[in-house]
Protein backbone atom coordinates (compact mmCIF):
# COMPACT_ATOMS: atom_id res chain seq x y z
CA UNK A 1 0.00 0.00 0.00
CA UNK A 2 1.01 3.35 -0.82
CA UNK A 3 1.80 5.54 2.29
CA UNK A 4 -0.80 8.42 1.78
CA UNK A 5 1.46 11.18 3.70
CA UNK A 6 2.33 14.28 1.32
CA UNK A 7 5.75 14.93 1.47
CA UNK A 8 6.20 18.22 2.54
CA UNK A 9 7.77 19.96 -0.84
CA UNK A 10 9.03 22.77 1.47
CA UNK A 11 10.32 21.62 5.03
CA UNK A 12 8.55 23.82 7.51
CA UNK A 13 11.56 25.25 9.43
CA UNK A 14 11.81 22.82 12.64
CA UNK A 15 11.15 24.28 15.97
CA UNK A 16 12.62 20.86 17.90
CA UNK A 17 13.78 23.24 20.55
CA UNK A 18 10.27 23.19 22.11
CA UNK A 19 10.14 20.94 24.95
CA UNK A 20 7.26 21.74 27.23
CA UNK A 21 3.47 20.42 27.54
CA UNK A 22 3.02 22.89 30.59
CA UNK A 23 4.30 26.45 31.21
CA UNK A 24 4.84 26.37 35.51
CA UNK A 25 7.97 28.59 35.48
CA UNK A 26 10.53 29.77 32.97
CA UNK A 27 13.51 27.79 35.64
CA UNK A 28 13.74 24.67 33.20
CA UNK A 29 13.60 27.12 29.46
CA UNK A 30 16.62 27.31 27.50
CA UNK A 31 17.63 30.04 25.80
CA UNK A 32 16.21 28.29 22.14
CA UNK A 33 12.68 28.19 23.94
CA UNK A 34 13.05 31.62 25.24
CA UNK A 35 13.58 33.39 21.58
CA UNK A 36 11.47 30.92 19.94
CA UNK A 37 8.68 32.49 21.92
CA UNK A 38 10.31 36.32 21.57
CA UNK A 39 9.77 35.35 17.94
CA UNK A 40 6.55 34.60 17.96
CA UNK A 41 5.65 37.32 20.36
CA UNK A 42 6.65 39.60 17.54
CA UNK A 43 4.72 37.71 14.86
CA UNK A 44 1.69 38.30 17.37
CA UNK A 45 2.42 42.25 17.72
CA UNK A 46 1.79 42.36 14.10
CA UNK A 47 -1.83 41.02 14.33
CA UNK A 48 -2.26 43.00 17.14
CA UNK A 49 -1.48 45.91 14.67
CA UNK A 50 -4.02 44.89 12.60
CA UNK A 51 -7.34 46.53 12.57
CA UNK A 52 -9.10 43.10 12.87
CA UNK A 53 -7.17 42.15 15.64
CA UNK A 54 -7.78 38.24 15.21
CA UNK A 55 -6.63 34.73 13.84
CA UNK A 56 -7.76 31.49 13.70
CA UNK A 57 -5.18 29.67 14.82
CA UNK A 58 -6.98 28.57 17.88
CA UNK A 59 -9.84 27.62 16.29
CA UNK A 60 -11.90 25.84 18.41
CA UNK A 61 -9.43 25.53 21.55
CA UNK A 62 -10.60 25.80 24.80
CA UNK A 63 -8.85 27.56 27.16
CA UNK A 64 -10.36 28.25 30.92
CA UNK A 65 -8.81 30.03 33.47
CA UNK A 66 -9.06 29.08 37.02
CA UNK A 67 -8.11 31.68 39.53
CA UNK A 68 -7.54 31.02 43.45
CA UNK A 69 -6.31 34.19 44.02
CA UNK A 70 -7.99 37.81 42.45
CA UNK A 71 -6.07 39.02 39.31
CA UNK A 72 -6.65 42.18 36.91
CA UNK A 73 -4.18 42.06 34.00
CA UNK A 74 -3.22 38.50 33.60
CA UNK A 75 -6.86 36.68 33.81
CA UNK A 76 -8.12 39.42 31.15
CA UNK A 77 -4.87 39.17 28.85
CA UNK A 78 -4.93 35.23 28.88
CA UNK A 79 -8.66 35.90 27.78
CA UNK A 80 -8.16 38.33 25.13
CA UNK A 81 -5.15 36.31 24.05
CA UNK A 82 -7.24 33.39 23.60
CA UNK A 83 -9.75 35.41 21.87
CA UNK A 84 -7.42 36.89 19.51
CA UNK A 85 -6.26 33.50 18.50
CA UNK A 86 -9.58 32.31 17.53
CA UNK A 87 -9.88 30.07 20.75
CA UNK A 88 -12.96 30.10 22.91
CA UNK A 89 -11.95 31.17 26.56
CA UNK A 90 -14.09 30.21 29.82
CA UNK A 91 -13.24 31.73 33.36
CA UNK A 92 -13.64 30.17 37.20
CA UNK A 93 -13.34 32.01 40.03
CA UNK A 94 -12.77 30.24 43.44
CA UNK A 95 -15.17 32.14 44.92
CA UNK A 96 -18.36 31.90 42.41
CA UNK A 97 -17.56 28.46 42.05
CA UNK A 98 -17.84 24.97 43.93
CA UNK A 99 -14.47 25.77 45.28
CA UNK A 100 -16.13 27.09 48.43
CA UNK A 101 -18.59 24.16 48.60
CA UNK A 102 -15.15 22.46 49.35
CA UNK A 103 -14.45 20.92 46.18
CA UNK A 104 -11.18 19.65 45.52
CA UNK A 105 -8.34 21.06 43.34
CA UNK A 106 -8.23 18.28 42.35
CA UNK A 107 -11.94 17.72 41.67
CA UNK A 108 -11.99 20.92 39.93
CA UNK A 109 -9.23 20.09 37.49
CA UNK A 110 -10.79 16.94 36.37
CA UNK A 111 -14.22 18.57 35.51
CA UNK A 112 -12.31 21.18 33.40
CA UNK A 113 -10.95 18.13 31.79
CA UNK A 114 -14.54 16.64 31.13
CA UNK A 115 -15.40 19.89 29.89
CA UNK A 116 -13.11 19.48 27.02
CA UNK A 117 -10.59 22.42 28.17
CA UNK A 118 -7.27 22.25 25.86
CA UNK A 119 -5.47 24.86 28.42
CA UNK A 120 -5.98 25.64 31.53
CA UNK A 121 -4.80 28.87 33.25
CA UNK A 122 -4.56 28.65 36.97
CA UNK A 123 -3.47 31.17 39.69
CA UNK A 124 -3.23 29.37 43.25
CA UNK A 125 -1.79 30.69 46.64
CA UNK A 126 0.01 27.74 47.16
CA UNK A 127 3.42 27.14 45.81
CA UNK A 128 3.75 24.61 43.35
CA UNK A 129 -0.03 23.59 43.24
CA UNK A 130 0.18 23.83 39.30
CA UNK A 131 2.65 20.96 39.31
CA UNK A 132 0.62 18.66 40.91
CA UNK A 133 -2.49 20.29 38.77
CA UNK A 134 -0.74 18.43 36.43
CA UNK A 135 -0.86 15.11 37.48
CA UNK A 136 -4.39 14.96 37.03
CA UNK A 137 -4.65 17.17 33.79
CA UNK A 138 -4.14 16.29 30.24
CA UNK A 139 -4.31 19.62 29.04
CA UNK A 140 -1.97 22.06 29.17
CA UNK A 141 -1.60 24.08 32.28
CA UNK A 142 -0.54 27.90 32.52
CA UNK A 143 1.03 29.05 35.64
CA UNK A 144 -0.21 32.16 36.38
CA UNK A 145 1.28 32.67 39.80
CA UNK A 146 1.80 30.19 42.44
CA UNK A 147 2.04 31.22 45.69
CA UNK A 148 5.70 32.89 46.03
CA UNK A 149 6.93 30.62 43.66
CA UNK A 150 6.92 31.72 39.93
CA UNK A 151 5.15 33.50 37.86
CA UNK A 152 6.37 33.11 34.33
CA UNK A 153 4.29 35.06 32.01
CA UNK A 154 4.77 38.66 33.30
CA UNK A 155 8.86 37.73 33.71
CA UNK A 156 8.80 36.53 29.50
CA UNK A 157 7.11 40.02 28.42
CA UNK A 158 9.26 41.74 31.33
CA UNK A 159 12.18 40.69 29.19
CA UNK A 160 10.73 40.68 26.10
CA UNK A 161 9.67 44.09 26.40
CA UNK A 162 13.80 45.44 27.53
CA UNK A 163 14.66 43.12 24.55
CA UNK A 164 12.87 45.38 21.78
CA UNK A 165 14.26 48.34 23.17
CA UNK A 166 18.19 46.64 23.74
CA UNK A 167 18.44 44.25 21.25
CA UNK A 168 20.51 41.83 23.12
CA UNK A 169 20.09 41.33 26.75
CA UNK A 170 23.81 39.78 27.46
CA UNK A 171 25.74 41.78 29.92
CA UNK A 172 23.06 44.22 30.67
CA UNK A 173 22.97 45.17 33.95
CA UNK A 174 18.97 44.81 35.55
CA UNK A 175 18.10 46.24 38.99
CA UNK A 176 14.85 44.62 40.44
CA UNK A 177 14.19 46.40 43.92
CA UNK A 178 11.48 46.08 46.27
CA UNK A 179 9.26 43.15 47.94
CA UNK A 180 11.69 40.47 46.23
CA UNK A 181 10.95 37.84 48.76
CA UNK A 182 7.07 38.04 48.28
CA UNK A 183 7.34 37.90 44.57
CA UNK A 184 6.47 35.50 42.15
CA UNK A 185 7.34 37.73 39.37
CA UNK A 186 10.88 39.21 40.68
CA UNK A 187 11.72 34.75 40.84
CA UNK A 188 10.97 34.03 37.61
CA UNK A 189 12.29 37.33 36.25
CA UNK A 190 16.01 36.37 37.84
CA UNK A 191 15.51 33.11 35.90
CA UNK A 192 14.81 34.51 32.42
CA UNK A 193 16.75 37.67 32.83
CA UNK A 194 20.18 35.06 34.03
CA UNK A 195 19.20 32.67 31.15
CA UNK A 196 19.38 35.42 28.35
CA UNK A 197 22.38 36.33 29.80
CA UNK A 198 22.08 39.49 31.89
CA UNK A 199 23.00 40.00 35.13
CA UNK A 200 20.24 40.38 37.87
CA UNK A 201 20.91 42.99 40.95
CA UNK A 202 18.65 42.59 43.59
CA UNK A 203 18.12 45.77 45.81
CA UNK A 204 15.79 45.81 48.96
CA UNK A 205 15.30 46.08 52.76
CA UNK A 206 17.19 42.58 53.86
CA UNK A 207 13.56 41.55 55.48
CA UNK A 208 12.18 41.28 51.80
CA UNK A 209 15.32 39.38 50.30
CA UNK A 210 15.03 35.99 50.51
CA UNK A 211 17.32 34.14 52.63
CA UNK A 212 20.31 32.39 50.80
CA UNK A 213 20.51 34.68 48.30
CA UNK A 214 23.69 34.37 46.07
CA UNK A 215 25.34 31.96 48.18
CA UNK A 216 26.26 28.16 47.32
CA UNK A 217 23.80 26.40 48.50
CA UNK A 218 21.08 28.72 46.85
CA UNK A 219 18.23 27.68 44.71
CA UNK A 220 18.11 30.72 42.19
CA UNK A 221 20.57 31.40 39.68
CA UNK A 222 23.60 33.96 40.85
CA UNK A 223 22.50 37.33 41.62
CA UNK A 224 24.18 40.61 43.00
CA UNK A 225 22.30 42.10 46.21
CA UNK A 226 22.48 45.84 46.91
CA UNK A 227 20.66 47.20 49.86
CA UNK A 228 21.59 50.55 48.91
CA UNK A 229 19.34 51.57 46.30
CA UNK A 230 21.97 54.64 44.41
CA UNK A 231 24.49 51.60 44.72
CA UNK A 232 22.21 49.41 43.24
CA UNK A 233 20.95 51.45 40.17
CA UNK A 234 24.74 52.93 39.61
CA UNK A 235 25.05 52.05 35.38
CA UNK A 236 21.83 49.82 35.34
CA UNK A 237 20.13 49.05 31.60
CA UNK A 238 16.63 48.45 33.01
CA UNK A 239 15.20 49.08 36.24
CA UNK A 240 12.03 47.12 37.90
CA UNK A 241 10.36 48.13 40.62
CA UNK A 242 7.92 45.96 42.26
CA UNK A 243 5.19 46.43 43.69
CA UNK A 244 4.60 47.10 48.12
CA UNK A 245 1.90 45.15 49.44
CA UNK A 246 0.75 47.35 52.48
CA UNK A 247 0.17 44.49 54.63
CA UNK A 248 3.84 43.57 54.40
CA UNK A 249 4.50 46.66 57.60
CA UNK A 250 1.17 45.38 59.47
CA UNK A 251 3.12 41.91 59.81
CA UNK A 252 6.39 44.17 61.22
CA UNK A 253 8.52 42.94 58.29
CA UNK A 254 8.59 46.80 57.00
CA UNK A 255 8.55 49.77 60.34
CA UNK A 256 6.79 52.51 57.76
CA UNK A 257 6.17 52.85 54.90
CA UNK A 258 7.17 56.30 54.79
CA UNK A 259 10.67 55.44 55.58
CA UNK A 260 10.54 52.56 52.94
CA UNK A 261 9.69 55.80 50.51
CA UNK A 262 12.82 57.65 51.91
CA UNK A 263 15.48 54.31 51.29
CA UNK A 264 13.44 52.38 48.76
CA UNK A 265 11.19 54.44 46.13
CA UNK A 266 12.14 55.03 42.99
CA UNK A 267 12.53 58.67 41.80
CA UNK A 268 13.59 61.25 39.09
CA UNK A 269 17.16 61.83 41.26
CA UNK A 270 17.95 58.13 41.80
CA UNK A 271 16.73 57.79 38.01
CA UNK A 272 19.56 60.05 37.33
CA UNK A 273 22.05 57.41 38.66
CA UNK A 274 21.23 54.82 36.06
CA UNK A 275 22.62 54.87 32.09
CA UNK A 276 20.75 57.84 30.24
CA UNK A 277 18.47 55.47 28.21
CA UNK A 278 17.50 53.16 31.54
CA UNK A 279 14.43 51.13 30.81
CA UNK A 280 11.52 51.85 34.06
CA UNK A 281 9.39 48.52 34.65
CA UNK A 282 6.77 47.36 36.91
CA UNK A 283 4.50 44.67 36.61
CA UNK A 284 1.76 46.56 38.08
CA UNK A 285 -0.54 47.20 39.66
CA UNK A 286 0.97 50.49 40.66
CA UNK A 287 1.60 51.89 44.31
CA UNK A 288 2.09 55.76 42.58
CA UNK A 289 4.35 57.65 44.84
CA UNK A 290 4.87 54.62 47.38
CA UNK A 291 8.04 52.40 45.33
CA UNK A 292 7.82 54.58 42.18
CA UNK A 293 7.47 58.50 42.43
CA UNK A 294 4.33 59.48 39.72
CA UNK A 295 7.20 61.33 37.60
CA UNK A 296 8.75 57.96 36.77
CA UNK A 297 6.14 56.10 36.14
CA UNK A 298 4.67 58.38 33.50
CA UNK A 299 7.86 59.30 32.41
CA UNK A 300 10.04 58.85 29.28
CA UNK A 301 11.65 55.80 30.63
CA UNK A 302 8.75 54.08 31.20
CA UNK A 303 7.89 51.40 29.56
CA UNK A 304 4.53 50.41 32.12
CA UNK A 305 2.43 50.75 29.38
CA UNK A 306 4.21 48.74 26.25
CA UNK A 307 4.56 45.71 29.30
CA UNK A 308 0.93 45.57 29.17
CA UNK A 309 0.48 45.76 25.69
CA UNK A 310 3.69 43.24 24.97
CA UNK A 311 1.51 40.49 28.04
CA UNK A 312 -1.54 40.00 25.66
CA UNK A 313 1.12 39.21 22.77
CA UNK A 314 3.43 37.06 24.59
CA UNK A 315 0.50 35.26 26.02
CA UNK A 316 -0.94 34.68 22.45
CA UNK A 317 2.65 33.46 21.54
CA UNK A 318 2.64 31.15 24.42
CA UNK A 319 -0.97 29.75 23.85
CA UNK A 320 0.08 29.37 20.42
CA UNK A 321 3.10 27.31 20.52
CA UNK A 322 1.39 25.04 23.69
CA UNK A 323 -1.08 24.42 21.06
CA UNK A 324 1.06 22.60 18.62
CA UNK A 325 3.30 21.54 21.02
CA UNK A 326 2.66 17.32 21.05
CA UNK A 327 1.21 15.97 23.73
CA UNK A 328 2.63 13.95 26.87
CA UNK B 1 17.38 8.37 -3.31
CA UNK B 2 17.94 10.26 -6.86
CA UNK B 3 17.76 13.77 -7.48
CA UNK B 4 17.52 15.18 -10.70
CA UNK B 5 17.77 18.62 -11.43
CA UNK B 6 14.49 20.27 -13.14
CA UNK B 7 15.08 24.23 -13.43
CA UNK B 8 18.74 25.25 -13.42
CA UNK B 9 19.40 29.26 -12.86
CA UNK B 10 18.92 30.65 -16.26
CA UNK B 11 15.46 28.19 -16.43
CA UNK B 12 14.34 30.24 -13.63
CA UNK B 13 15.16 33.86 -14.64
CA UNK B 14 13.61 33.48 -17.92
CA UNK B 15 10.47 32.18 -16.27
CA UNK B 16 10.76 34.61 -13.58
CA UNK B 17 10.77 37.40 -17.07
CA UNK B 18 7.87 35.53 -18.85
CA UNK B 19 5.73 35.65 -15.58
CA UNK B 20 6.35 39.04 -15.19
CA UNK B 21 5.03 39.59 -19.04
CA UNK B 22 2.49 37.92 -17.90
CA UNK B 23 1.36 39.81 -14.94
CA UNK B 24 1.64 43.25 -17.01
CA UNK B 25 -0.24 41.97 -20.19
CA UNK B 26 -3.13 40.72 -17.63
CA UNK B 27 -3.23 44.03 -15.86
CA UNK B 28 -3.77 46.91 -17.15
CA UNK B 29 -3.77 49.21 -14.06
CA UNK B 30 0.03 48.76 -12.86
CA UNK B 31 0.16 51.28 -10.24
CA UNK B 32 -2.65 49.11 -8.41
CA UNK B 33 -0.57 46.12 -8.34
CA UNK B 34 0.90 44.55 -4.98
CA UNK B 35 2.97 41.38 -4.83
CA UNK B 36 2.77 39.42 -2.08
CA UNK B 37 5.05 36.67 -1.50
CA UNK B 38 4.49 33.42 0.92
CA UNK B 39 7.40 32.78 3.37
CA UNK B 40 9.92 31.47 2.91
CA UNK B 41 10.67 31.18 -0.88
CA UNK B 42 7.77 33.34 -1.97
CA UNK B 43 9.24 36.54 -0.78
CA UNK B 44 12.32 36.33 -2.74
CA UNK B 45 10.53 35.49 -5.80
CA UNK B 46 7.80 38.46 -5.32
CA UNK B 47 11.09 40.46 -4.94
CA UNK B 48 12.77 39.70 -8.32
CA UNK B 49 8.92 39.65 -10.16
CA UNK B 50 8.53 43.37 -9.11
CA UNK B 51 11.97 44.32 -10.26
CA UNK B 52 11.29 42.56 -13.59
CA UNK B 53 8.04 44.03 -13.89
CA UNK B 54 9.60 47.71 -12.84
CA UNK B 55 12.08 47.07 -15.75
CA UNK B 56 9.78 45.62 -17.99
CA UNK B 57 7.03 48.56 -17.73
CA UNK B 58 8.72 51.01 -15.92
CA UNK B 59 6.75 51.24 -12.75
CA UNK B 60 7.54 50.64 -9.37
CA UNK B 61 5.69 47.70 -7.46
CA UNK B 62 4.71 47.33 -3.91
CA UNK B 63 6.12 44.05 -2.59
CA UNK B 64 4.81 42.14 1.12
CA UNK B 65 5.54 39.28 3.17
CA UNK B 66 2.71 36.87 4.30
CA UNK B 67 3.25 34.10 6.83
CA UNK B 68 0.81 31.85 7.06
CA UNK B 69 1.51 29.67 10.02
CA UNK B 70 -1.45 31.31 12.00
CA UNK B 71 -4.15 30.13 9.42
CA UNK B 72 -3.02 26.81 9.04
CA UNK B 73 -5.23 23.91 9.45
CA UNK B 74 -3.00 21.36 10.59
CA UNK B 75 -1.47 22.91 13.76
CA UNK B 76 -2.19 20.05 16.26
CA UNK B 77 -0.72 17.46 13.52
CA UNK B 78 2.57 19.39 12.84
CA UNK B 79 5.25 17.83 15.61
CA UNK B 80 7.46 20.09 14.32
CA UNK B 81 6.11 23.47 13.69
CA UNK B 82 7.20 26.13 11.59
CA UNK B 83 8.65 28.99 12.84
CA UNK B 84 5.80 32.25 12.59
CA UNK B 85 7.40 34.62 10.81
CA UNK B 86 6.41 38.43 10.19
CA UNK B 87 3.12 39.68 7.91
CA UNK B 88 4.78 43.03 6.53
CA UNK B 89 2.26 44.37 3.55
CA UNK B 90 3.10 48.00 2.72
CA UNK B 91 -0.02 49.33 2.35
CA UNK B 92 -3.38 49.16 3.00
CA UNK B 93 -4.76 45.85 0.73
CA UNK B 94 -8.19 47.57 0.15
CA UNK B 95 -9.18 47.98 -3.52
CA UNK B 96 -5.66 46.71 -4.69
CA UNK B 97 -4.92 43.38 -7.03
CA UNK B 98 -3.13 41.41 -5.17
CA UNK B 99 -0.75 38.89 -6.87
CA UNK B 100 -0.19 35.83 -4.26
CA UNK B 101 3.75 34.32 -4.94
CA UNK B 102 4.69 31.10 -3.72
CA UNK B 103 7.46 28.43 -5.33
CA UNK B 104 5.16 25.33 -5.34
CA UNK B 105 1.61 25.02 -5.47
CA UNK B 106 0.86 21.85 -4.60
CA UNK B 107 -2.45 20.88 -1.94
CA UNK B 108 -3.83 23.95 -2.43
CA UNK B 109 -4.30 24.17 1.48
CA UNK B 110 -1.64 27.02 1.91
CA UNK B 111 -3.42 28.97 -0.77
CA UNK B 112 -6.01 29.12 0.99
CA UNK B 113 -4.57 30.05 4.39
CA UNK B 114 -3.00 33.09 2.77
CA UNK B 115 -6.10 33.73 0.96
CA UNK B 116 -7.98 33.69 4.58
CA UNK B 117 -4.89 36.05 5.93
CA UNK B 118 -4.89 38.33 2.91
CA UNK B 119 -9.23 38.98 3.50
CA UNK B 120 -8.66 39.63 7.16
CA UNK B 121 -6.31 42.56 6.20
CA UNK B 122 -8.80 44.27 3.77
CA UNK B 123 -10.90 43.78 0.69
CA UNK B 124 -8.74 43.23 -2.00
CA UNK B 125 -10.32 44.30 -5.40
CA UNK B 126 -8.82 40.45 -6.76
CA UNK B 127 -6.31 37.60 -5.67
CA UNK B 128 -4.21 35.85 -8.74
CA UNK B 129 -1.80 33.35 -8.07
CA UNK B 130 1.93 33.04 -9.26
CA UNK B 131 3.99 29.93 -8.62
CA UNK B 132 7.37 28.80 -10.18
CA UNK B 133 6.42 25.12 -9.78
CA UNK B 134 2.95 23.49 -10.14
CA UNK B 135 3.23 19.70 -8.98
CA UNK B 136 -0.67 18.97 -8.89
CA UNK B 137 -2.07 16.43 -6.35
CA UNK B 138 -4.78 19.43 -5.69
CA UNK B 139 -6.81 18.71 -2.64
CA UNK B 140 -8.87 21.99 -2.90
CA UNK B 141 -9.99 23.83 -5.94
CA UNK B 142 -7.52 26.40 -6.64
CA UNK B 143 -5.74 27.13 -9.66
CA UNK B 144 -2.88 29.49 -10.51
CA UNK B 145 -3.04 32.32 -13.05
CA UNK B 146 1.28 32.39 -14.19
CA UNK B 147 2.98 29.33 -13.32
CA UNK B 148 6.25 28.91 -14.20
CA UNK B 149 6.47 25.09 -14.92
CA UNK B 150 4.00 22.32 -14.53
CA UNK B 151 5.60 19.57 -13.08
CA UNK B 152 3.81 16.09 -12.13
CA UNK B 153 4.75 14.52 -9.23
CA UNK B 154 4.29 11.53 -7.15
CA UNK B 155 3.52 12.48 -4.11
CA UNK B 156 6.51 10.41 -2.58
CA UNK B 157 8.86 12.46 -4.23
CA UNK B 158 10.01 15.79 -3.07
CA UNK B 159 10.08 19.46 -4.89
CA UNK B 160 13.47 20.98 -3.95
CA UNK B 161 13.41 25.10 -4.70
CA UNK B 162 16.46 26.74 -3.77
CA UNK B 163 17.03 30.44 -4.19
CA UNK B 164 20.03 32.50 -3.89
CA UNK B 165 18.51 34.47 -1.18
CA UNK B 166 17.47 31.98 1.28
CA UNK B 167 19.95 28.72 -0.05
CA UNK B 168 23.30 30.49 -2.01
CA UNK B 169 22.05 29.12 -5.25
CA UNK B 170 18.89 29.00 -7.72
CA UNK B 171 18.00 25.36 -8.74
CA UNK B 172 15.07 23.25 -8.62
CA UNK B 173 15.29 19.59 -8.44
CA UNK B 174 13.38 16.57 -8.06
CA UNK B 175 14.14 13.98 -5.44
CA UNK B 176 12.68 10.41 -5.39
CA UNK B 177 12.96 9.07 -2.01
CA UNK B 178 12.98 5.11 -2.32
CA UNK B 179 9.19 4.05 -1.60
CA UNK B 180 8.55 3.04 2.15
CA UNK B 181 6.92 -0.36 0.59
CA UNK B 182 10.11 -0.95 -1.96
CA UNK B 183 12.94 -1.18 1.40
Amino acid sequence: MKTEQPIKTVAPKPTAVWRHHHILDIDDFSREEIELVFQTTKAMKEVLSRPIKRVPALRGKTLITLFYEPSTRTRLSFELAAKNLGADAASLSAPASSVTKGESLVDTLSTLQALGADIVVMRHPQSGAPYIATKYLKASMVNAGDGWHAHPTPALLDIYTIQEHKENLKGLKVVIIGDIMHSRVARSNIWGLTTMGAEATLCGPPTLLPTGLGEKHSQLPPVSIEHDIERALDGADAVMTLRLQLERQRSGLLPSTREYIQLYQLNEARLKLAKPDALVLHPGPVNEGIEISSAVAHGPQSVINEQVTNGVAVRMALLYILAGSPKQ
Amino acid sequence: MSRKVIMTQDDIKRTLARIAHEIIERNKVIENLLLVGMHTRGVPLAKRLAANIEEFAGQKIAVGALDISLYRDDLSSLELKPTVKSTDIPASVDGKSIVLVDDVLYTGRSIRAAMDALIDLGRPRSIQLAVLIDRGHRELPIRADYVGKNMPSSRHEEIQVQLKESDGLDEVAIISAPDKEGQ
